[in-house]
Formats: structure tokens, C-alpha cells, sequence
């Protein structure tokens, strides 16, 4: 029997003795004679991958199932919920709605890639101090759309909150939440959740 | 331990660590996408194979023949298992349906079939070509049409109550009271939408199963699966350290535990099945719509002398009511009362339950009665409340509520949102295009002890680990806990090492019916005051007077570090908390008064909530972070179930058609604005030596109602068909404008 995850509450950092993923599975070899594979090669947190995958696999698969990336979550696999947004190329989207095939050569962002534990992102800070989460499942997705969603306003990127089109895009509370709304949370968190992005754009400015 | 008398002083009261705002000690994990769930365990066993379930595209009737021959040619597909090949499993505890085998279906998408195979695009795509053939049955899928032929039911949760709950007699009350209201209110099914699906990675090894699930209750699942395989619990190992969202989804065992054992037996590998959305609502449960009549009967100076709260709603034969009534028997004194449930037989998926059963659907009728009341008698809506308070159980007077203050609830809220510049005319106030009102209601919900293990060790380091099968679905658990055994032996949080959600640890209250936070850490408090003891005879104290702080033991003038009592080997504690009568003596509840204030677009009549407040009575505050993440979770759920949330039923093929979370709204960011959240400081003796109560289903109840009444006040048109859309807004607003 495997260990369960354990948490050791040390000065309020949590961390998990769970194994360390093991290396990118290769596709499975019954399934390569008559399924048509493509190759990809994703450049992931900085780390290139060459994998050779079912056509059909989403981006979503290829990160938690292949190469067992698995804070981006799947809450609908139908590009409903926004758990799993990553960035792509620096611009977010829904892994679930993209294959894995479309992305040879792109650089992928994941929750994976801002912090770690014991070296957590800003934003990842803000969403731990305001208690931005609860159950924790729609998290990744949450933080890697505020990540976006700030750069999205710095370059200017219209949102339907915006009103003046030639003005400096604000931070505005109007905007975040509207940028925000793809990324639902069931806990609620929402409150919270703008609250830990309003101390990342109060603490930018 | 025995809780039997209320709790005198003990080192919780202390409160250094418990009460304080500390941040998750999860967190970090859960903020860096470190915390595994369920389906992505792949550390736990090699070559796991994936499963799909196939489910049922007819509502009721039966399956003539499945042919899976193409689904097994498909490359990669390792066995195709059907609902044919196997009798029906026995339903589940507090369940109705059985969940797998046998030709009948009782409702849409039920399971009939799992591909497993060695990838999760070949299970999907072999599934598909399945055919079936049904022969389809008359099904009842209408509420309205069905409830002549409903029947008076018991409220599965409140054995005591009579069927009819009747005190008093009402009818006289009513026809004798000098102003009176009769109303009837409708609230829609509605789905929990817990953001990760239900799944599970199952393995057997040694004819022993283990599965590592998404579980609010760790033992329910493993007697469930034990049950339904006919296995030994023993033989079960069943594994949730992290749960993504349950609100009542996950307290019941699901298909995905069970057909993942089932491939798992039938191809010898380790398998995993997560429902894929889509199948979630219509092969999970649902809370179930309400139809819902309310009298009221008071004095003209706004004192309540007759209620009468009835309720219907449809499930499948054998199948529960939601007992909408609940909230009525405690909230508001009066003499006179008439409370009863109805079931209608609907082969809709089951009726089930969902965070705060019965009090947040019967609130969101009976917290617009009051209002209504409120206006025909000319009285401040709060104020009203406050009138009809009561400090007993209405329906025995002999037994007090151990700890009420609604009516602090309602004066701290009142005046902290400015309620006193609410124009009591509807329709009265503007700002720009927008039409602006507020709204309040008061909100029950039972705090229910139940016991709840759980075993501490102390280890030759001095740090401790706590065990128990207790799971944390978002509500903190892990966090409180932590901060319980720092309390209770006297150590820094850091020194505390968690591990929950296994069934190989002593087995705990879990996660439902608000009880987990309570229940949990006062089992735990009975674990700590045994380690306690077994430390203090080790180092030769009377464990009475010793005290346990700043990782010292002390007593009289000797001092001793806590380490030093297990540094021959660790020391454990182990042990449970377990109730006398005190929930019988007393009433034991958790209040609070919700204040919404909306803004209705006067042109289409969108309505935007713009600002939200709760005050809480809910006994001592474990972690007022946590509590309050609890209370703003509950009061978005409730925006949406008075805005947006419903289940539309497919009146001729029997399902819901918003079977997604594209169809089945709930609130975004764009709708929820920033929430404030009051907690009273009243710690409940009667309720466990934490003098804790429940507080996550709480911030949901009442919710729905105080949108509603905002959107009365803004303007003037009162919707009592949940939830309050712009259609059934502009059916009235023209003659109105
Ligand atoms: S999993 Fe991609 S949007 Fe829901
Ligand atoms: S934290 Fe649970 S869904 Fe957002």
C-alpha cells in the first residue's frame, strides 16, 4: 500500500511527501499501429518534452495524464469552467478545448511553473493570505488567469467591462471580475479571489 | 470521551492557537497545484487503465440487449462491462437507486456500461459505439401534474417529528387572526456543481480493494463498496486526503467508485473513472424543486399566532423528501403550527441531499413570507423578526435553545449595513437606470453532533501526527485540526503533521450537514486529552494540574520540555468524542441575518447584487479565516440559487437538459460583489469541549430570500418562483412601469 500525502503544518507551509511524478509516460504501444499519433515537442515550465501522442489527446491530457503535470485541472473537459487555463505563448486558454497536436513548439505555462511551496509566486501569495480558495480545485486555473488576466490590462487588451477604448486600461475592480468570469469557482471564493488580485495590482502600482 | 454535561474550562479556552486567523496549512500545496486529487494519483499504483461510463439516453424502462462488439474491436479497449452481465448492486445507504446492473433503468443516465482500455481517448471513443437497444416505459417527470397523487412523507432527519407536525391548532389561530398571508413559493431543482468531478482510481491486490476517491465521508463510501461487492469493510482501504467540492455530491457513494472496482476486478489492472460532466447531473442527485404553501396568521402589532408550512416535492419510488419544512419548527415562537411533507413519485434522478437540506430550500419560501407579512403589517421587516424571537423550541417549551442570539444577528446587522436607510416603499429609490432595494432574512440551521475519532502521536522529535479518516472538502479541516492538537499540547502549529482522509485511520464525523468542524476537532480534543494523560505519567505528573504550553510540561515548579516523553518512543493518544442528551435537552442551532442590496437595470431588469453582509451565531469560531471563506461560499451559492440556478426538466423525455456547468448557471466573479461577514462571539458549552458549532451550510441559508426581498424593494414586483430571471420579472413589470 503507497503512502498517503502527508502535511506537515511547519510554520504555517504545508508540503507533501507524495512521490515525485515519474518521467513522461510514452503513449501506449497496443494503441500505436492503428490510432494515428503525432509528434509534439511542448516546451513546459521551461522543460522540453518530445512526445509522440493519440491525435486526439487535449492539451489538458497531454499535461495531467501524460506528463503528470496535474495542478492544471479538469472540472468540465468543454471549456466551461476555466480550471484548466494555462498560458500559452504568454496568452491564457483553455487546455481542455485544445489538442495537444496544435501546440508543437509553444511554451506552456503551468500552475507548476509560478512557485512551488516553498517559493511561492506572488499571486500565489495573495490567493494563500486572503484565503482565495477553498476546496482548492478550481485554484491553478483561478491564479493562472489573474497572471493573465494583469498582463491582459498592462498591454491594453479590451475586455466587455472596458469603456473607453483609447484610455490607459485600468485595474478596475469592473475589469478583473470580468475578466475573471471564466474561472468559476463552486466554494465562492470569488470575494477573496478579488480581494488577493487587488492586493497584487495595489502592491504593482 | 463522553460529552454529557456542558463543557466547564478547558485548554481550548485559552485560545493562542485556535480562534486565530491562521492561514491554510494546506495551502501551499493547494495554491501551487501540489494537492493530488483523485484522478491524479498517479504515484499511488503502475499502469493504471482508464474507464468511461455509458449512460442510459432513456429515463425509465428497460435495456433489451447492449452490443459492445464494436466498443471491444476498438484498439486499446481492454473489456467492455454492462449493466447486463451482473445483477443490480443493493442501493446505498440513504440512497435510492441502485447504481449499477440489471436491465431496469430508473432514470437518465444512469450507468450501463464501462469501457476500460488503456487510454482515456480509446475508452471515450469505444464507448460511443455501443449500441442499445431500450424499451422505453411511461415516466412521470412533472411536478405540477403529479402532485394530486402525492403523499404525506416523514422527515427522514427528524425522526421525532410527527408526520403532521401540528402544535396547538392552527386552523382556529389562522381564521381567528386579524391579519393573515397565504402564499405559495416554488424553488427548482438544483445541482451541487462541485467543480472536480466525481472519480477513482481502483486496484485490488489479494483480494483486498483499494480506492483513492474524492469522499466528504470516508466510512459511508467504504460500507457502501463493502455492500455493494460483498466484501468485508476490512478488505476495503478507501483514500480522499483532498476533496474538490462535495456540498453534498460526495457524501454518498457514486458510480465512478464502484465501476472503477468492478474494471479493476474485471481486467486486473489498476483502473480510474472520473464522470465526465455532462454525466455528472443527471447520474448524480439533485436538491430537489419545492412546491411550497405558507400561512402566516399574527396581531396587528406583528406577533406570529399561526404558521403553517407545507412542502412537495417529486423523487423516485422509495425516495426522501426534502424537508423544506425544517427551518419552521425552530425559527420563530408560536403557539400555533402546522408543518407537513409531501412526495410526488417523479423518475427524475433522485432527490438527494445538497448543502443545508430542507433549511435553504423552506427559507427561501418562508424568508419572503415574513417579508411579505412584514409589509401587510406595517413593520420593519427586521424588526418583525425581532418581535417573534424565541428562546425555547416553540413546539417544547421546556427546552431551551443552549445558545440563541438572532436578535443580535439581526440589530448588528441592521445597523451595520445601513439599514436604516432602507425606503420601505418598493420602487422608490433610483441611481441612474438602476432601481435600487434591500433585503434581509434570517437564517437556521441545525447543529447536529454525531461522534468522531481520531488518534495523536507524539513523536521522539516532539512533533505530533494527528490521524484520522476526517476529510477536508474546502472547509479547513486540516487547518482547525492543526490548530486543535497545537492547543490542546501546547506546541507551535508548525510541529503538527496531518494525515486524513484514509480509512486506515480511526474513523471520524467527515464532512456533511455542517457537523464536520465541531464534531472532528472535539474528537480530537478526546485524542489530545488522552496523549495528554499517557505524557504526564510518563514524566511522573498528575496529569490534572499539568499544563501544557510552549512545548513545555509544567506542573507546580518542574518544568519539562513535551519531547522529552517520548524521546524512550513515541506516547499516542486515541480516542473519540461521543454524546449524552445535551442535543435533546437542549435546542441546538446556529442563526444569522443576511442583508443584500441589489440594483435592478429598470429597462430589462437585471438585477446586480452590489453589496452582501452576514452576521453569524455559530458558536466559538474555530479559524475566522476558514469560517469566513465557509460563509461567503454559502452566500454566492445562495445569489445563485435566487438568480440563476435551476435544473430544466425535460418534461417528455425525462432529464435535465442543462446538464453542464454552460447550462446549469452559477455565480461568476461578475456576479458576486465583496461580502462581509460578522461573527458573534458566542461559544456553545452544550455543543462539544470545543464550544464549537457548524457554520458551512449556514451562509447559505436565508440567502436566497434577502436577494429576493431586495429585488421586492427595488421594485415593487414580487417574484415567488425561484430563481427571480428577467422573464418572470418582465411578465409583471409592464403594468407596473
Ligand atoms: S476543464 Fe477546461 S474549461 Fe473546464
Ligand atoms: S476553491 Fe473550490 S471551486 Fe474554487
Amino acid at each position: 500500500m503507497s503512502e498517503s500525502p502527508k502535511l506537515s503544518a511547519s510554520s504555517g507551509l504545508a508540503s507533501a511527501s507524495i512521490a515525485e511524478a515519474p518521467a513522461p509516460t510514452s503513449p501506449h504501444p497496443s494503441s500505436r499501429s492503428s490510432i494515428p499519433h503525432s509528434s509534439v515537442s511542448l516546451r513546459v515550465n521551461g522543460t522540453r518534452y518530445a512526445l509522440t501522442l493519440d491525435t486526439r489527446t487535449s492539451l489538458l491530457d497531454a499535461l495531467r495524464e501524460h506528463l503528470h503535470l496535474t495542478g492544471t485541472k479538469k472540472g468540465c473537459d468543454h471549456g466551461h469552467c476555466g480550471a484548466c487555463t494555462v498560458l500559452v505563448n504568454g496568452t491564457r486558454i483553455n487546455a481542455c478545448l485544445s489538442l495537444a497536436a496544435m501546440h508543437d513548439a509553444d511554451e506552456i505555462l503551468t500552475i507548476e511553473g509560478l512557485g512551488t511551496p516553498d517559493d511561492l509566486h506572488p499571486m500565489q501569495a495573495a490567493f494563500l493570505r486572503h484565503d482565495a480558495f477553498q476546496c482548492g480545485y478550481c485554484t491553478p486555473g483561478q491564479i493562472c488567469s489573474a497572471v493573465a488576466i494583469l498582463d491582459e490590462i498592462e498591454r491594453g487588451v479590451p475586455s466587455h467591462a472596458t469603456g473607453d477604448l483609447t484610455a490607459r486600461m485600468e485595474a478596475s475592480h469592473s475589469e478583473l471580475r470580468e475578466r475573471m468570469s471564466g474561472n468559476i469557482c463552486r466554494c465562492g471564493a470569488y470575494s477573496n479571489i478579488q480581494a488577493a488580485i487587488a492586493e497584487i495590482v495595489g502592491g504593482a502600482a | 470521551m463522553q460529552f454529557t454535561t456542558p463543557a466547564g474550562r478547558n485548554p481550548i479556552d485559552q485560545l493562542k492557537v485556535v480562534g486565530k486567523p491562521v492561514t491554510r496549512v494546506d495551502g501551499p500545496l493547494k495554491v501551487t497545484g501540489n494537492a493530488r486529487y483523485a484522478y491524479e494519483r498517479h504515484e499511488v499504483v503502475p499502469n493504471q487503465a482508464y474507464g468511461w461510463i455509458l449512460g442510459a439516453t432513456i429515463a425509465k424502462g428497460r435495456i433489451i440487449q447492449i452490443d459492445t462488439a464494436a466498443a471491444e474491436a476498438e484498439p486499446g479497449v481492454l473489456k467492455v462491462l454492462t449493466t447486463l452481465d451482473r445483477d443490480p448492486v443493493p442501493p446505498g445507504f440513504r440512497a435510492t437507486v441502485h447504481l449499477f446492473g440489471g436491465a431496469e433503468i430508473q432514470h437518465y443516465h444512469q450507468a450501463i456500461a464501462l469501457v476500460v482500455a488503456e487510454s482515456f481517448e480509446q475508452a471515450r471513443a469505444a464507448a460511443h459505439l455501443i449500441a442499445v437497444e431500450y424499451e422505453t416505459a411511461h415516466g412521470r417527470f412533472d411536478l405540477a401534474a403529479e402532485a394530486s397523487g402525492a403523499k404525506p412523507i416523514a422527515d427522514r432527519d427528524s425522526p421525532d417529528s410527527p408526520i403532521v407536525d401540528r402544535v396547538g391548532d392552527f386552523d382556529a389561530a389562522f381564521a381567528e387572526a386579524p391579519v393573515t398571508l397565504d402564499e405559495s413559493y416554488a424553488t427548482p431543482d438544483q445541482s451541487h456543481a462541485m467543480m472536480e468531478p466525481h472519480a477513482t482510481i481502483a486496484a485490488w491486490a489479494d483480494g483486498t480493494l483499494t480506492v483513492w476517491t474524492s469522499a466528504q465521508m470516508i466510512g459511508w463510501h467504504r460500507e457502501d463498496l463493502a455492500h455493494m461487492l460483498g466484501l468485508d469493510k476490512e478488505d476495503i482501504r478507501v483514500e480522499s486526503p483532498f476533496i474538490g467540492g462535495g456540498f453534498g455530491s460526495k457524501l454518498l457513494l457514486r458510480v465512478d467508485a464502484l465501476l472503477a472496482a468492478l474494471g479493476s476486478k474485471a481486467t486486473g489492472r489498476p483502473v480510474k473513472v472520473a464522470l465526465q460532466r455532462p454525466l455528472i447531473i443527471n447520474n448524480g442527485t439533485r436538491r430537489a424543486g419545492t412546491m411550497q404553501r405558507i400561512r402566516l396568521g399574527a396581531t396587528r402589532d406583528g406577533r406570529l399566532t399561526a404558521i403553517s408550512h407545507h412542502s412537495l416535492n417529486g423523487n423516485l419510488p422509495g425516495g426522501f423528501a426534502e424537508a423544506a419544512v425544517a427551518p419552521t419548527r425552530l425559527l420563530y415562537g408560536t403557539p400555533n403550527r402546522d408543518l407537513a411533507l409531501k412526495l410526488a413519485i417523479l423518475d427524475l434522478p433522485e432527490g438527494n441531499d445538497m448543502r443545508a437540506p430542507g433549511e435553504a430550500s423552506g427559507l427561501m419560501a418562508l424568508e419572503i413570507a415574513m417579508d411579505e407579512m412584514a409589509e401587510k403589517l406595517g413593520l420593519d421587516p427586521v424588526e418583525f423578526r425581532i418581535r417573534n424571537d424565541t428562546q425555547v423550541d416553540p413546539a417544547k417549551p421546556e427546552r431551551p435553545f443552549s445558545e440563541r442570539h438572532l436578535i443580535e444577528c439581526l440589530r448588528t446587522g441592521a445597523e451595520r449595513f445601513g439599514w436604516s436607510r432602507r425606503n420601505p416603499s418598493p420602487g422608490a429609490v433610483r441611481d441612474g437606470k438602476w432601481l435600487v432595494g434591500l433585503g434581509m432574512a434570517a437564517a437556521y440551521r441545525g447543529n447536529l453532533v454525531t461522534p468522531s475519532k481520531a488518534r495523536i502521536r507524539l513523536e521522539r522529535d516532539g512533533r505530533l501526527t494527528v490521524e484520522t479518516d476526517m476529510t477536508d472538502i474546502g472547509t479547513g479541516s486540516y487547518t482547525i485540526l492543526a490548530q486543535t492538537a497545537a492547543e490542546m499540547m501546547g506546541c507551535p502549529l508548525g510541529s503538527v503533521k496531518l494525515a486524513l482522509g484514509d480509512s486506515a485511520y480511526p474513523a471520524s464525523s467527515g464532512s456533511g450537514g455542517q457537523w464536520g468542524a465541531n464534531n472532528s476537532t472535539a474528537g480530537l480534543y478526546a485524542a489530545c486529552v488522552k496523549l495528554r494523560e499517557a505524557v504526564a505519567a510518563r514524566l511522573g505528573f498528575n496529569a490534572e494540574d499539568a499544563a501544557f504550553a510552549d512545548g513545555m510540561v509544567t506542573s507546580g515548579n518542574r518544568s519539562v520540555p513535551l519531547a522529552e516523553a517520548a524521546k524512550d518512543g513515541p506516547l499516542t493518544g486515541e480516542d473519540g468524542i461521543e454524546y449524552g442528551d445535551l442535543d435533546k435537552r437542549y435546542a441546538q442551532g446556529t442563526f444569522a441575518a443576511h442583508f443584500v442590496e441589489v440594483g435592478v437595470d429598470s429597462f430589462t431588469r437585471e438585477v446586480r447584487v452590489r453589496r452582501m453582509l452576514a452576521v453569524c451565531d455559530a458558536g466559538r469560531v474555530l479559524n475566522p479565516i476558514t469560517a469566513r471563506s465557509q460563509v461567503i461560499g454559502g452566500m454566492t451559492m445562495g445569489v445563485g440559487a435566487a438568480l440563476m440556478e435551476g435544473l430544466a426538466v425535460d418534461r417528455r423525455f425525462g432529464y435535465f437538459v442543462n446538464n453542464d456547468l454552460g447550462g446549469y448557471e452559477v455565480p461568476v466573479h461578475a456576479d458576486i460583489p465583496h461580502q462581509e461577514v460578522i461573527f458573534l462571539d458566542y461559544p456553545d458549552d452544550k455543543s462539544s469541549p470545543m464550544k464549537a458549532k457548524g457554520i458551512g451550510e449556514l451562509g447559505l441559508c436565508g440567502v436566497g430570500a434577502a436577494v429576493a426581498n431586495a429585488v421586492y424593494n427595488a421594485t415593487g414586483i414580487r417574484v415567488r418562483d425561484y430563481p427571480v430571471t428577467v422573464d418572470k420579472h418582465l411578465a409583471e413589470a409592464p403594468q407596473r412601469a
